[in-house]
């Protein structure tokens, strides 16, 4: 396999009024399965339907209703874990984790507390080229969704949507492998990008699809090795869990915050208490949920409707099957494969739908040029159209044809922009288009000549001034493209004036 | 025909074949029965309405030839059965006004076999009581009294609803539910056969769940015949219940030869308890001696973790209970409190569970909850489940020697009266279950078959316990214990 080489991240650490501090950071990502229907029940998964539309008996816990296993929401467990190259756990089983909430119909959320359907498994955190973090996952479970209470209706009511009540979550736990804001969400990205790849959680932050759950604690310099070396916590701070967070940039606001509020506790001479806290965005604030005291005893224990969950090696190998490729193999492959920097190879790889695009461009043609014209161009043009790559309007066949053209000399690079233009806008095929419209390099250097000749005639100051400084000479150039439309090709018209102010 | 309500399923389900009589008025006969019996507090609700409907459509199955062995029978359901459009309420509070809008895999398996409901038979809250006193609708009657005395008693529990009507000749045959002897011990007390299948023999859904782990429906019927019959139309494999099995289901009736020659039945030495009466002691050695004369080698057997199956069963199911009740809330169905200004949902859920939930429901969630607590849960959840594993092998073991069957005493006592156990400790009531309980934990076949009379004229049962999935042949084996019994007494009417 072609595996690019990385180092580490330098650990960034925070100046405290005494010490300096590093920051220990685990993750708990709650990722929406990709799914149609529920884990335990055949109702709709869609985001936006009508309230309480989405419900079967089940999932409003009516007396009775039973769960039955989504046998495709596990296989989307198993093929998310394959692509952590994470151990898949043959015999897993179900938990109920009780509390009461009005939007949890049954009481409780089954879970896999004990046994969760996937193991340890890494993910390759990309800061820079060259530059990563690897952050070992310790654990991937199955869980359901809770449904929505809305307060803001009425001002003595609230009221319950149980449509997302079920829906398959997995919750994908890391080692306390982060060190700093940026890692943190860059581990995010990363995450999301390999299950968008997978096809295993549509990655939407916006609504809901990924939430995450920041552990944050400080230590002070070494303790952290110690730590690894040990295993043992108690070389690391005491951390506290910020719930809930759905944007990349208030995950690294808010563990900047509580870094802060923690050494500011410590440096006084306090002790930081172990407590779930909430984030605030306005405020810049992290404030307590609740603390240890009032932590829920969620009584786990088997959930007796449910048997275990054991799956077949072969059936897991299946899936291994077709699996597709996954972000860091792509990108070597297109550093090595087409000869892309490290950098442009992760912009294209950023997304499978980008990567995509751009191979089926560079298929048999240059590949940096086809890196260039998908990355400068057309991404600049659909960011700027608020598109993306699935709604591009010009197609990789397109862009190859414009391409084409370039590398045939039959137009210039310019050109080749106005070309993009046309065609983006108004669709049609590239040669055909250059063709109808006049468009193509004029390389008959007899007619090149001729407009040189011409221009050389009537400007003898400029050519006086030229001939003592040949930096001069682009004034030439530009008159010659000017009075050929652009169509002239520039080396030959380069390659034509500095002969002639040479006589 | 003479009284139609004397019938077992065989005889109804001949007469009708032969025209005899018509599922029609086998309905009306019934139904009268029932308004007659209003002192027993069986039934909780009626259903007159489907009943003549389900046996008009019976009738025409039967003149077209096409009658299952159930077509046409009347019987009772449960009131934890979940029956479509007609109130299903586990006999709580907390479920009032509760219609479902399906159909539970049991009884929409009887209906299709062309049974006919009645209505919904009372029972413990949620199944949790021995004694049926503990339902929201009141205590049910047990139509046997003892001789010379008015004294009401119970029915057992928690199918007391359906161990009184099926007794009192109100419904050919009940459905029951079982989770630590809620069958068995009822079925015992009221002079009828009771059997619990296999843990995964009936589909669970649609049935109110007590504790998942241990709960199993079964039919309570008139003789051990009746019983067969009926549970072949109760059991089905689900694929909406994760925890029924997928194997075929046989003609139990077919299985009814009375011959047990050659098989080897097994007395455990461990349900020879300090303290129980000398007439349970007798009829087990009663039961011992019929088997023997019927055939049958009798070895004696050891169980050895029997004594630890009480407490681990009165910490798994209320957990499990705990758990499976926290639905109830007052946030969408059933019972919701009346709120004062100011109450937020964390007093909506205490007020409404706090009315919803009758005492014995909220001991058994409030031990559930302890159980399972952080700092607790290894001391009594864990442990109890190993018990559970260990009592488990203690009948593999057993099995795995030869032993086809296991015969025991099905209740530490006859009926006893209604309110005499009211101010008992809550263990003394839930002594009851000590024959029953290791059977939900095995998750084994059980079966209660009416045995003899004690001194005062009040019926006894023996329980005859058998392997996994062997129904045919444990039903086979309390057959032939049937008819050597020959208990055919039945309680004088006084209602």
């Amino acid at each position: 396999m072609l595996d690019l080489t990385f180092e580490s991240p330098k650990i960034k650490t925070i100046a405290g009024a005494k010490h300096d501090w590093e920051l220990v950071i685990g993750m708990e990502v709650h990722a929406q399965v990709s799914s149609n229907s529920k884990l335990f029940s055949g109702a709709s998964t869609q985001f936006g339907a009508e309230p309480n539309s989405n419900v079967a008996f089940v999932d409003a816990a009516m007396p009775g209703m039973l769960p039955v296993i989504n046998e495709f929401c596990v296989e989307q467990a198993v093929r998310t874990g394959l692509g952590l190259k994470a151990e898949i756990n043959l015999f897993s089983a179900f938990d109920r984790k009780n509390y009461f909430y009005p939007d949890l119909p049954q009481g409780y959320q089954i879970s896999q507390l004990y046994h969760p359907i996937v193991g340890e498994g890494e993910v390759i955190v990309d800061m820079e080229p060259g530059i990563a973090r690897r952050v070992r996952i310790e654990r991937i479970h199955l869980e359901q969704d809770a449904g929505k209470s809305i307060h803001d209706m009425d001002p003595n009511m609230s009221f319950v949507d149980v449509n997302r009540t079920g829906v398959a979550l997995m919750e994908i736990v890391s080692r306390p492998d982060i060190r700093g804001p940026e890692e943190a969400a860059a581990f995010v990205v990363k995450l999301r990008q390999i299950l968008r790849y997978l096809g295993t959680c549509d990655g939407n932050m916006q609504s809901g699809s990924m939430r995450a759950d920041v552990n944050v604690s400080v230590c002070l310099p070494g303790q952290y090795e110690k730590f690894i070396e040990t295993g043992d916590f108690g070389h690391l701070g005491t951390r506290c869990e910020i719930k809930n967070m759905n944007s990349m940039r208030f995950i690294q606001q808010a563990i900047d915050v509580e870094a802060k509020r923690q050494i500011a506790i410590i440096e006084a001479g306090g002790k930081v208490d172990q407590e779930t806290r909430l984030y605030d965005p306005d405020k810049g604030e992290t404030r307590s949920m609740r603390s240890k005291e009032e932590a829920h005893d969620y009584r786990y224990f088997p959930d007796p409707d449910l048997l275990p969950l054991e799956i077949e090696q072969a059936w897991v190998d299946d899936i291994a099957k077709t699996l597709p490729e996954l972000p860091d193999e792509k990108k070597a492959r297109f550093v090595k494969g087409f000869n892309l920097s490290e950098y442009d190879a992760s912009v294209l790889t950023a997304d499978v739908d980008s990567a995509g695009f751009f191979e089926a461009v560079a298929e048999g043609r240059d590949g940096k040029l086809a890196a260039n014209w998908v990355i400068n161009e057309l991404f600049g043009r659909l960011k700027a159209d608020e598109k993306d790559i699935t709604s591009s309007p010009i197609t990789p066949a397109q862009l190859g044809g414009i391409i084409d053209l370039i590398k045939a000399d039959t137009i210039s690079g310019k050109i080749a922009k106005d070309l993009f233009e046309i065609i983006y806008t108004e669709g049609g095929d590239p040669a055909e288009v250059v063709e109808a419209r006049g468009m193509k390099q004029v390389t008959d250097t007899g007619a090149i000549e001729a407009a040189v000749d011409q221009i050389i005639a009537d400007n003898p100051a400029q050519v006086a001034k030229a001939k003592e400084n040949p930096k001069l000479a682009g004034w030439f150039v530009g008159q010659v493209m000017k009075a050929t439309g652009g169509k002239a090709n520039p080396k030959a018209v380069n390659q034509i004036i500095a002969a002639k102010l040479a006589e | 025909m003479s009284d139609l309500t004397k019938l077992t399923l065989a005889g109804a389900r001949d007469a009708l074949r032969k025209g005899e009589t018509t599922s029609v008025e086998l309905t009306e006969t019934h139904l009268k029965a029932i308004e007659g019996a209003g002192a027993l507090n069986a039934f909780v609700h009626h259903t007159p309405e489907i009943a003549l409907e389900q046996a008009k459509a019976a009738d025409a199955r039967i003149a077209a030839g096409d009658a299952p062995d159930m077509c046409g029978l009347p019987i009772g359901i449960k009131d934890l059965f979940c029956t479509k459009g007609v109130p299903s309420q586990a006999a709580s509070a907390i479920l009032e006004g509760f219609k479902p809008e399906y159909e539970s895999t049991v009884s929409q398996n009887l209906f299709d076999a062309g049974a006919v409901m009645l209505g919904k038979l009372n029972m413990d809250e949620f199944a949790m009581g021995s004694s049926n006193e503990t339902s929201v609708y009141g205590n049910v009657v047990n139509p046997w009294r003892r001789s010379g005395d008015e004294a009401d008693l119970t029915p057992g529990g928690s199918s007391g609803g359906s161990a009184s009507a099926v007794a009192a000749d109100l419904c050919l045959a009940a459905t029951g539910t079982d989770t630590g002897g809620s069958i068995r011990q009822p079925a015992a007390f009221t002079g009828i056969t009771g059997i619990k299948p296999t843990y995964g023999r009936c589909s669970r859904w649609g049935t109110i769940a007590f504790a998942s782990s241990l709960d199993q429906a079964g039919p309570m019927t008139k003789d051990v015949r009746d019983a067969a019959i009926m549970l072949e139309a109760m059991c089905s494999f689900d694929a909406k219940d994760s925890t029924s099995a997928n194997l075929p289901v046989p003609n139990f009736e077919a299985m009814l030869t009375g011959d047990i020659k050659g098989k080897t039945i097994g007395i455990p030495k461990e349900y020879r308890m300090d303290g129980m009466p000398d007439e349970i002691e007798q009829l087990w050695a009663d039961g011992t001696a019929m088997m023997k004369e019927a055939g049958a080698k009798v070895v004696d057997i050891s169980l050895p973790h029997t004594k630890y199956a009480l407490p681990a069963y009165y910490v798994i199911a209320p957990a499990e209970a705990s758990s499976n009740l926290a639905r109830y809330d007052g946030v969408r169905y059933g019972h919701r409190a009346k709120l004062d200004a100011g109450d937020g949902i964390t007093e909506m859920y205490e007020k409404t569970r706090a009315e919803g939930f009758g005492p014995e429901v909220q001991r058994r969630v409030m031990i559930g909850t302890y159980v399972l607590s952080a700092g607790f849960y290894d001391a009594y959840y864990n442990r109890a489940r190993r018990v559970r594993a260990l009592i488990k092998k203690d009948f593999d073991d057993v099995f795995a020697t030869g032993v086809d069957a296991i015969l025991t005493p099905a209740t530490p006592s006859a009926a006893f009266g209604l309110g005499e156990m009211k101010d008992a400790d809550p263990v003394q009531m839930y002594l009851n279950d000590v024959f029953t309980v290791t059977v939900n934990l095995a998750g084994l076949p059980g079966i209660a078959v009416p045995a003899g009379v004690d001194a005062n004229g009040l019926p006894l049962a023996l329980q005859l316990i058998g392997k996994p999935w062997e129904e045919g042949d444990l039903l086979n084996t309390a057959y032939a214990l049937e008819q050597s019994a020959g208990f055919v007494a039945k309680p004088s009417k006084w209602w």
